[in-house]
């Protein structure tokens, strides 16, 4: 006591998705709790003050990674360390793998969670953009059952998700591709802090690819590109045109700018990881 | 036995305050404790139309709510204590609690008193305040506008003082070949120790003891000036701060928050205790820095340099802090013309109100902001005349045998060796090379540049004539005492108040070494009032010359005592005692002796002691120097400037100090590598922002960028030792040299890495955005 920084809330643990989505029905302007790296600074600022926290630490079924024959399955509750650091994550998804080692330090990594970051939506974050990115699907439950949503109709805008009121995110479906080579770059001011602006890059194997940014906007931005050229002055052109288009929210020379360079390093990467 | 001065020995203090078995204030528990939360204005400027406090005051748990009124007749004022002479400064007054007015966000409007922390927080949301909005404003050039909104009816003009110093005519700057001028924006910065600011408050109404736990980095200073706040004679009031966890400087003021503290512990007869939270550090712990500088600097084409003036425009915020006036005029201006031999300089200087959180001293207070112009404009200067910079200063250094050497302000430097550390530090650097690799790298179209500054600071605060001639409203000498007890163990009572510095060990290695006893045997009390008779605290880099030198002095007088003692049991005469390895014995008879414990214990029974001599074995000093000391060194930094992204990088960092004798190099290293990082924070990260209304953009580390270890090299650190010759330990002064040296350094650096792209100056912090943005504008691509 005499300690407590947020308002007073109520407090569940429930053990099942089910029980959670319940609480979830049931208590006026609650919260999911999972790592609670935004959530409680938020509410220690007295900016989120929910009147009920369900705290789903408890759902073992949350915390799984499972690879299928043509996706890898995350959980909810998977850790950014975790997946920084997953074999098979490194196996199938190095840029994933390498994407969430740049989230905060290792104290936030070690305790946010996928879940957290996709749902928190911040635009400036690495997660949400490198689901855009790889194409994945998400997986939401509610009371009346489970929908999904494409990573690319998920994050509606600024801090905003597809999910409905009393809706959770429970895993995320990664595709497998045997064909597409990423490449990730972002820059932050300072080490550990959110991206100034990121770059995920795709090369496809009929020669077309993707750019997809974060921390130029409201959201990620995904572009396909029917064709990803190899000369280094026509790919120039390429990040140029696409990067002019870009709604920016604020500082839009220096972000465009930006854009068009670590588009391009994430290319130098793409390039890399197919010589290796 | 090998002294253990100039030895790298670890911190004795660490295993302590690293496994959490500090003592800080907010560890303090105490039967029956509330906790106090303070309301604070979400308006820069605004008058207060009404309070309603009902709501909290019915809340279960919250035992009282005070506002500004409530405080008038029972709470003084929070006073000034530096008033420099030949000013017409304006001590405003500074209610604890704002009374109809608030002048900044974070200014105090209310103080909740509960059974907890959260329940005060919760009480907080429902006290109702109409306010009615003025205008206002953050920056001091706008509130010194003909139509600004004055903040206090006793400023006019929202001017604090006028204050100028030196001579510097017209005449030198028009026979002058080369003028450079330039406008430099020192931005505000936010000081974070690690601990937040707190007090704890005791009250007995049976004795009129008042007992304030505090974090202070001068518990006497506190108590001198609490006591005056809350009527309470001095002997009845105790500071206590044993651990504290970092200062640089936000923790000398004497702050509202204390005063309500002890107030409601008075009030209410419970103890109270109150910690700020970092958002609450933010708004309202003292900031540091904040001038509009507009400068010019004279020499000729040779590189001489002849003259240098400048006019400051010193934002003080909306209240003068405890020592705030003395920082942008004594501290800044007297040491202006640096380590050259530069004989005409001038400073005209205005403080400044405007409704911002006060300013106060941070690490370096004044030095920084003094040397960061001066290295700055060497480096135009250089650039204009055509001069490798480091050749500009090398011609301008003070040469070492014109020491002690009278500065154009007026100070005495008293020591100093400038060419070698300059030299050193080039060589470490391998600076010639380096210059031939540069131009190589620039025409493979990479942005590379080395920065250079030689500085000089105004350690060992300082003899108390002078505190009392600059219009310091205090001493600065100070005491300590060494009891030596029957066993010869001995427990040292220092007016210093180390918070983070280590004198826990580097004092004990002086006691240690003159009394030939181990460390273990010697422990150091500091920052208690009650057992510690009178000290100036911890700031201005006098710890270790002043309070250890009264330290060396008090610890000599043992051993002449001990020295009588122990010719009366050997029964030879005094002047035919050694004392050495521990042992007293006769001249010429290395086995006819006592060991200092024999003696120690003797001391105590008083069987047998000489006459006149009393009992016991105690060294008092009350040391005041005979003048500052002068630290004194060159830094080298080597950066690297993406030119896609504006980021500058860090590759290399060269420091060579002379603080004098150096008693601790692990401790002496650690100092200038945390000044270091603060410095590069300045030049790189940190910086207040407040919006035209005055609300501060920059209110959390999300905003406020610290640096972090990761960002930085291995330094390359080295030390020459020219001693001070006017204290007993040759000591000079090691906490501030880093800040104060490498934010120029690291400027030079990047400015040296644009040259390509004529960038003359960009505003700190260098970020990113900013450099890049100076790259566009300097237009020529690389």
């Amino acid at each position: 006591m005499g300690r407590l920084k947020p308002n007073s809330f109520a407090y569940y643990r429930p053990n099942s998705v089910a029980s959670a989505l319940q609480c979830l029905a049931t208590q006026p302007d609650a919260k999911i709790l999972a790592g609670g790296q935004s959530l409680v600074p938020a509410m220690n600022f007295r900016l989120s003050r929910p009147a009920c926290l369900i705290d789903i630490n408890g759902i073992e079924a949350l915390a799984h990674v499972e690879v299928c024959a043509d996706k890898v399955v995350l959980g909810a509750l998977v850790h950014h360390q975790q997946i920084h650091e997953h074999p098979s994550i490194r196996q199938h998804f190095p840029v994933l793998a390498e994407a969430a080692g740049e989230i905060g330090h290792l104290a936030i990594r070690n305790r946010g969670t996928l879940g957290g970051s996709l749902v928190h939506a911040d635009p400036a974050s690495e997660l949400p953009a490198a689901m855009v990115a790889l194409r994945a699907v998400m997986e939401v439950a509610g009371v009346d059952g489970t929908r999904r949503i494409p990573a690319a109709e998920f994050f509606v805008g600024w801090m905003t998700t597809a999910l409905d009121t009393g809706e959770m995110l429970v895993s995320v479906h990664v595709p497998l591709s045997s064909s597409s080579v990423y490449g990730f770059a972002e820059f932050a001011r300072r080490p550990g802090d959110f991206a100034y602006v990121g770059a995920f890059v795709e090369r496809a194997a009929n020669e077309s690819g993707a750019v997809t940014w974060f921390g130029v906007s409201d959201k990620p931005e995904y572009r396909p590109m029917s064709a990803l050229p190899r000369d280094a002055a026509a790919r120039q052109a390429e990040w140029q045109q696409l990067a002019a288009k870009l709604e920016v929210l604020d500082e839009p020379r220096m972000r465009r700018k930006l854009a068009v360079v670590l588009a391009e390093r994430a290319y130098q990467k793409v390039e890399e990881a197919k010589i290796g | 036995m090998a002294t253990v001065l100039g030895q790298r020995l670890r911190r004795k203090e660490d295993p302590r305050l690293i496994t959490g078995k500090g003592q800080y204030t907010d560890d303090v528990q105490l039967p029956g404790l509330v906790y106090a939360s303070i309301l604070r204005s979400p308006h820069a400027h605004a008058r207060i139309l009404r309070v309603d406090a009902s709501l909290a005051r019915e809340m279960d748990g919250v035992l009282a709510v005070y506002t500004g009124e409530d405080l008038e007749g029972k709470l003084g004022t929070i006073p000034t204590a530096w008033l420099p002479p030949d000013s017409d400064i304006r001590t405003v007054p500074h209610s604890a609690l704002a009374v109809h007015r608030v002048r900044y966000v974070g200014d105090g409007v209310a103080l909740v008193v509960a059974s907890s922390r959260s329940i005060a927080e919760d009480a907080l949301d429902v006290i109702s305040v109409d306010y009615e909005v003025l205008p206002g404003t953050a920056d001091q050039e706008i509130a010194m506008k003909p139509d600004a909104a004055q903040l206090h009816e006793d400023a006019p003009g929202n001017v604090a003082f006028h204050w100028q110093v030196g001579h510097a005519p017209d005449d030198v700057f028009a026979h002058a070949e080369v003028t450079v001028r330039q406008r430099i924006r020192q931005q505000r910065l936010i000081p974070n120790p690690m601990e937040p600011r707190s007090a704890v408050a005791q009250y007995n109404e049976s004795t009129g003891d008042m007992t304030i736990w505090a974090t202070s980095q001068n518990p006497h200073i506190h108590r001198f000036l609490l006591s005056g706040i809350l009527g309470i004679p001095e002997h009845k009031v105790r500071i206590v701060a044993i651990d504290v966890g970092g200062g640089f400087g936000a923790k000398i003021a004497c702050y509202p928050d204390e005063a309500l503290v002890a107030f409601a512990a008075r009030e209410l007869g419970r103890p109270v205790k109150w910690t700020e939270s970092r958002r609450e550090h933010f708004l309202v712990t003292t900031h540091g820095r904040d001038h509009i500088e507009d400068i010019e600097l004279a020499g000729n084409r040779d590189g001489t340099l002849v003259g240098i003036r400048v006019k400051v425009l010193a934002n003080m915020g909306a209240y003068l802090s405890t020592a705030a006036p003395g920082v942008p005029t004594i501290l800044f201006a007297l040491i202006l013309p640096g380590p050259y031999t530069i004989p005409y300089a001038a400073a005209d200087v205005y403080g400044v109100f405007t409704n911002s959180t006060p300013t106060d001293a941070y690490r370096g207070a004044g030095r920084p902001e003094a040397t960061y112009l001066l290295e700055r404009m060497v480096d135009l200067f250089a650039r204009e005349i055509g001069m490798d910079p480091v050749e500009v200063r090398r011609k301008n250094l003070i040469p070492r045998h014109q020491f002690p050497y009278h500065n154009a302000m007026g100070l005495e430097y008293d020591s100093g060796n400038y060419h070698l550390a300059l030299d050193k530090a080039l060589e470490m650097a391998g600076y010639e090379e380096f210059r031939r690799e540069q131009s190589r790298l620039r025409e493979e179209g990479k942005l590379v540049g080395i920065g250079c500054t030689t500085y000089v600071e105004i350690c060992g605060l300082g003899p108390s004539q002078v505190a009392g001639a600059v219009g310091f409203q205090g001493g600065l000498w100070e005491s300590s005492q060494v009891r030596v007890h029957p066993t010869g163990k001995v427990t040292v009572f220092t007016g210093s108040s180390p918070h983070g510095q280590g004198e826990e060990t580097t004092f004990a290695q002086i006691v240690a070494d003159r009394l030939h006893i181990p460390m273990a045997d010697v422990e150091i009390v500091h920052g208690d009032t009650d057992r510690i008779s009178m000290g100036w605290g911890t700031y201005g880099s006098r710890s270790t010359p002043v309070g250890g030198s009264a330290l060396a002095v008090a610890t000599e007088r043992v051993v002449e005592k001990a020295k009588k003692i122990a010719a009366h049991m050997l029964e030879i005469g005094e002047s035919d005692v050694e004392f050495d390895e521990g042992r007293f014995h006769a001249k010429g008879a290395p086995g006819r002796s006592v060991s200092f414990q024999d003696v120690t214990l003797q001391a105590y029974l008083a069987w047998n002691l000489p006459a006149g001599v009393e009992p016991a074995l105690e060294g008092r000093a009350f040391y005041d120097p005979v003048n500052f000391t002068y630290s004194f060194g060159t830094h080298l930094a080597l950066v690297e400037v993406d030119k896609d992204t504006g980021e500058v990088e860090l590759k290399r960092y060269i420091a060579v100090d002379d603080c004098g004798r150096v008693l601790n190099p692990l401790i002496a290293e650690g100092q200038v590598h945390g000044g270091i990082v603060q410095g590069v924070g300045q030049a790189l990260y940190e910086g207040a922002i407040y919006d035209e209304d005055g609300q501060l953009m920059t209110g959390t580390f999300m905003d406020y960028a610290m640096p972090k270890a990761r960002f930085f090299p291995t330094f390359e650190t080295a030390f020459t030792e020219t001693p001070s010759p006017h204290n007993p330990l040759g000591v000079k002064g090691i906490g501030e040299t880093g800040t104060i040296a490498s934010t120029p350094t690291v400027v030079n650096a990047v400015m040296d890495a644009l040259q390509p792209f004529g960038v003359r100056d960009i505003p700190m912090p260098l970020t990113p955005e900013r450099v890049w943005g100076a790259m566009q504008k300097g237009g020529m691509e690389a």
